[in-house]
């Protein structure tokens, strides 16, 4: 069964940003996850600035306050934790690490395990078997005894956190990538462009990357928790970041011990970190249906003929 | 014959009566009108064929029938599907499913992508009877044997339990039939069951459905852009382009005597035996010098060898010479396997051959490396059989066509890119501002022009056709064919045509090369291969081609040799 349109006027080319926003006015949930993201980023920008005092300030009054009362002051509206400081004002600073190792460690594994994966699927070398076994090796070595390792050797530092994450989540590109590329580059249209005299690079680039990116941000943006949680982890062992400075994974860390007593230490940053994957997520959905022509029809407004 | 049946089974009237149905498929712009206000009836026994090139609607009428248009982006705007006497849009899944396959199903073009590749074709045929409570268990699986026995498959007892990749494509679509007729539709819809195919098994097919309809007495929709078939199997013929109906009657009266314009046009694209001799769309000057010169070319693969049976090589291409000159059209002919689209990816540099030569141009190809086979396949270019899969799906036309600029930087500066890609639509046909859309969006027919457009953007002296008008109903062939001709004599381009169909390449090919399970059979000018050929393979080739239904309505049909008549139980089952 063939769609065809046969009269599609050239449209008055409007901005592309412009068509952008169209498709996300579109879709109310990813124009909701957008905005809810925009805020984050705010957040994260703007937030020491607002009320970077507010977070590390003490209040021995204030110790283990119960949210949703405004008794004290707006800023202990989502409770306090067990020295005191207000839960929202720690949500808004501690934004700023978060996404900014979580975001910078999985755009460089993506992009590292993305561009290996890509030369491991199409070309059939040496070194295209040496880099699938590297990503077996680091597959098969537990990653926080790896993180150990690396960390002890070059001491705890924000960098050395993002290579440590940044390393152990590649492989899981490499490996979709690689995949990915192995179906794609049996196609006919590579088959068109290699008999047209493209090289490898420019197949790569321009034939395959594109159809594989979809793919990869849609796991990126899953991944995007598990790397917030990791990064707990390691700043639990005490290799990560250290107090004073905190991040939302080591929030969730900190009220684990005061569940049963105070959930909220515990439950607002593991809210924030789940709102964020779950917005990651459903903006991800979205740019793939906009990346794919045949899917874009979706965002569009469908016009019914009279009847 | 018809009348027969009706008066065997119950009921009088059409079994499917289809009134009005309009179809919209939706997009940003204006709503496309796929199927407009189309109205038939299909009477039980009888044999209607739907014939239009690809785009014009046909697929999606019938496709309404079995609710398989997804909504959106189709919008079913109007009309209605009675199926002996109720009416089907009114149905709830439930109902819709006690429908689909028990009593209209359907066969499809691509057998390979509707069969599951991980289970065994007896398994999937015992799952119709399973799904529709009709036996289970050792009983489906007799039922299976049975009705692969019925539709031709030898020794049916162990084949049963084979997977579909082990099957020819031929037998595949058999196995797909015996799916369908499972249990006993009332109406088998065809959508277009034989293109794939290759003349002779297409024929084996087709009597086939024709024996299967005398003996169950059901009503057979079959969709084809296929005129020949479509004279060899319809008692009522539609005729649908751009989504409507343009003419319908007895399928004789139209073939001898149609009425509407478009029809008369495509009758007169049918290539008529002799006629074609004195074709203006071969080359007149037949003595330019060599261009291209294959000699011993071989291609061996090594099949799986088990731990005991001993290493196997199987020739796809065997010892195969030629030569090309320049403003020549070479075809070559055969069925699938034969080993001809081997040949084309070799001389592409797709695929390396085991061992033999090709001089273009005095130089090897495959010695060649680097800037020498850079510059090869600026001169070479390929037309490949399925334009849509040969196309990138992300990327719209104005990019496609000028992907061989951005690999040659030194053919046209990217100023010029824009109004080139312009020019070269406008020379085949298509408009400059359809450089701004994506490949999904247009028919094949169309998509095949922009393939040869792309091919000609880095002024190529041979261009390499596999099979590049073979999904193409005949008008647009022969569109595309004039195109070609007319090109090569303003270009001076050479042609190496690769095509299983005779008729076309019999206008069109200079020089015709018959392969056959890698080794060519025959070789030598087209009139005189046409009128003499020598070989029994050509010959039974060129008689494998159908003819009309009413020519052969005296004979009998010939029935599959020690197929027995299945009888019709009362749950509708074929009694093993």
């Amino acid at each position: 069964m063939t769609i065809i349109s046969p009269d599609i006027k050239p449209a008055a080319a409007p901005g592309a940003s412009r068509v952008l926003l169209a498709y996300l006015r579109r879709d109310r949930l990813a124009l909701a996850a957008a905005i809810f993201l925009a805020l984050f980023v705010m957040a994260a920008i703007l937030g020491p600035w607002l009320v970077g005092d507010a977070a590390s300030r003490l209040g021995l009054r204030q110790r283990n306050l119960a949210p949703f009362s405004l008794e004290h002051s707006w800023i202990y509206f989502l409770g306090a934790d067990t020295l005191g400081r207000p839960l929202l004002a720690r949500l808004i600073v501690g934004a700023q690490s978060t996404l900014g190792i979580a975001a910078a460690a999985v755009f460089s594994s993506m992009l590292i395990g993305g561009t290996l994966g890509l030369i491991a699927g199409y070309s059939e070398r040496w070194y295209s078997h040496m880099i699938l076994r590297l990503a077996d090796v680091v597959m098969s070595f537990p990653s926080l005894l790896l993180a150990l390792i690396v960390l002890y050797t070059l001491g705890p530092s924000i960098t050395n956190l993002v290579i440590v994450l940044a390393i152990t989540r590649m492989p899981i590109y490499l490996r979709t990538a690689r995949a990915e590329v192995l179906e794609l580059r049996e196609r006919m249209f590579v088959s068109a462009a290699r008999s047209m005299g493209a090289g490898p690079a420019r197949i790569l680039l321009k034939h395959i990357a594109p159809l594989v990116l979809p793919t990869l941000i849609t796991i990126a943006a899953i991944d995007f928790a598990t790397v917030i949680l990791s990064e707990s982890a390691l700043s639990f062992l005490g290799l990560g970041i250290q107090p004073p400075d905190f991040t939302w994974g080591a929030m969730v860390a900190n009220g684990r011990g005061y569940l049963s007593t105070a959930w909220w230490i515990a439950f607002w940053p593991g809210l924030a970190i789940m709102l964020t994957t779950l917005s990651l997520n459903i903006l991800s959905n979205w740019a793939r249906t906009v990346a794919d022509p045949q899917q874009r029809w979706r965002l569009q407004t469908l016009r019914k003929a009279a009847r | 014959m018809k009348n027969k049946h009706d008066s065997i089974l119950k009921g009088e009237g059409p079994i499917l009566k289809i009134e009005g149905l309009t179809v919209d498929f939706l997009s940003n712009d204006e709503p496309v009108r796929a199927v407009d206000n189309v109205s038939f009836n299909v009477n039980r026994g009888e044999t209607l064929v739907i014939l239009g090139e690809s785009g014009s609607g046909k697929s999606v009428s019938t496709s309404t029938v079995m609710d398989l248009v997804d909504c959106p982006p189709g919008d079913i705007v109007g009309g209605s599907c009675l199926f002996d006497g109720t009416e089907l849009s009114r149905l709830d899944a439930e109902g819709r499913r006690n429908i689909n396959g028990r009593r209209i199903a359907m066969i499809f073009q691509d057998p390979l992508a509707y069969l599951n590749p991980v289970y065994t074709v007896g398994r999937q045929i015992a799952e119709v009877f399973e799904s529709h409570d009709a036996a289970h268990g050792k009983q489906a699986r007799a039922n299976a044997i049975e009705l692969l026995r019925r539709v031709g498959i030898p020794e049916p007892e162990s084949r049963v339990d084979f997977y579909p990749h082990q099957f020819s494509g031929g037998q595949r679509q058999r196995v797909m039939i015996a799916m369908a007729i499972a249990l006993k539709p009332d109406i088998l819809i065809a959508d277009e069951p034989t293109t794939a195919l290759d003349v002779s098994v297409q024929a084996q097919i087709l009597d086939l459905l024709r024996d299967l309809q005398s003996e169950t007495g059901m009503a057979l929709v079959m969709i084809t852009h296929d005129l020949e078939v479509a004279a060899s199997m319809a008692d009522r013929i539609i005729v649908m382009n751009g989504g409507k109906i343009v003419e319908s009657g007895l399928a004789q009266e139209v073939f001898s005597n149609p009425q509407h314009p478009y029809t008369r046009r495509l009758i007169a694209a049918l290539p008529h035996g002799e006629a074609a001799e004195t074709s203006h769309r071969r080359s007149t000057d037949l003595t330019g010098a060599t261009l291209l010169k294959v000699q011993h070319l071989t291609k061996e693969y090594v099949l799986a060898s088990g731990a005991f049976a001993g290493k196997r090589t199987f020739k796809a291409v065997d010892d195969v010479s030629f030569e090309v000159r320049k403003g020549e059209t070479l075809g070559i002919v055969g069925e699938s396997g034969s080993g001809k689209s081997s040949i084309a990816r070799i001389l592409l540099r797709l695929n390396d051959p085991s061992f033999g030569e090709a001089i273009y141009a005095g130089e090897n190809i495959f010695e060649m490396s680097g800037k020498c086979l850079v510059a090869f396949r600026r001169k070479v270019q390929m037309v490949f059989q399925d334009p849509y899969g040969s196309m990138n799906p992300r990327v719209n036309v104005r990019a496609i066509i000028s992907e061989p600029w951005a690999i040659h930087r030194d053919l046209l500066p990217r100023s010029k890119w824009k109004d080139r890609v312009a020019e070269l639509l406008d020379l085949v046909g298509l408009r400059p501002e359809h450089a701004e859309r994506y490949p999904h969006q247009f028919s094949g027919g169309q998509r095949q022009r922009i393939a040869i457009a792309r091919a000609l953007a880095s002024q190529p002296e041979l261009i390499v056709c596999d099979e590049a008008v073979s999904a193409l109903d005949v008008s647009i062939q022969a569109q595309v064919i004039d195109l070609l001709a007319d090109l090569r004599t303003r270009l001076g381009l050479s042609y190496i045509f690769i095509t299983h169909d005779l008729p076309i390449v019999r206008h069109f090919a200079d020089r015709i090369l018959v392969m056959k399970q890698g080794k060519v059979v025959e070789e030598g000018p087209t009139s005189a291969l046409f009128s003499a050929p020598r070989h029994e393979y050509t010959q039974s080739l060129l008689k494998a081609v159908p003819k009309p239904k009413w020519l052969m309505s005296t004979e009998a049909p010939p029935a599959v040799p020690g197929a027995p008549r299945p009888e019709r139980t009362r749950n509708g089952s074929v009694a093993g």
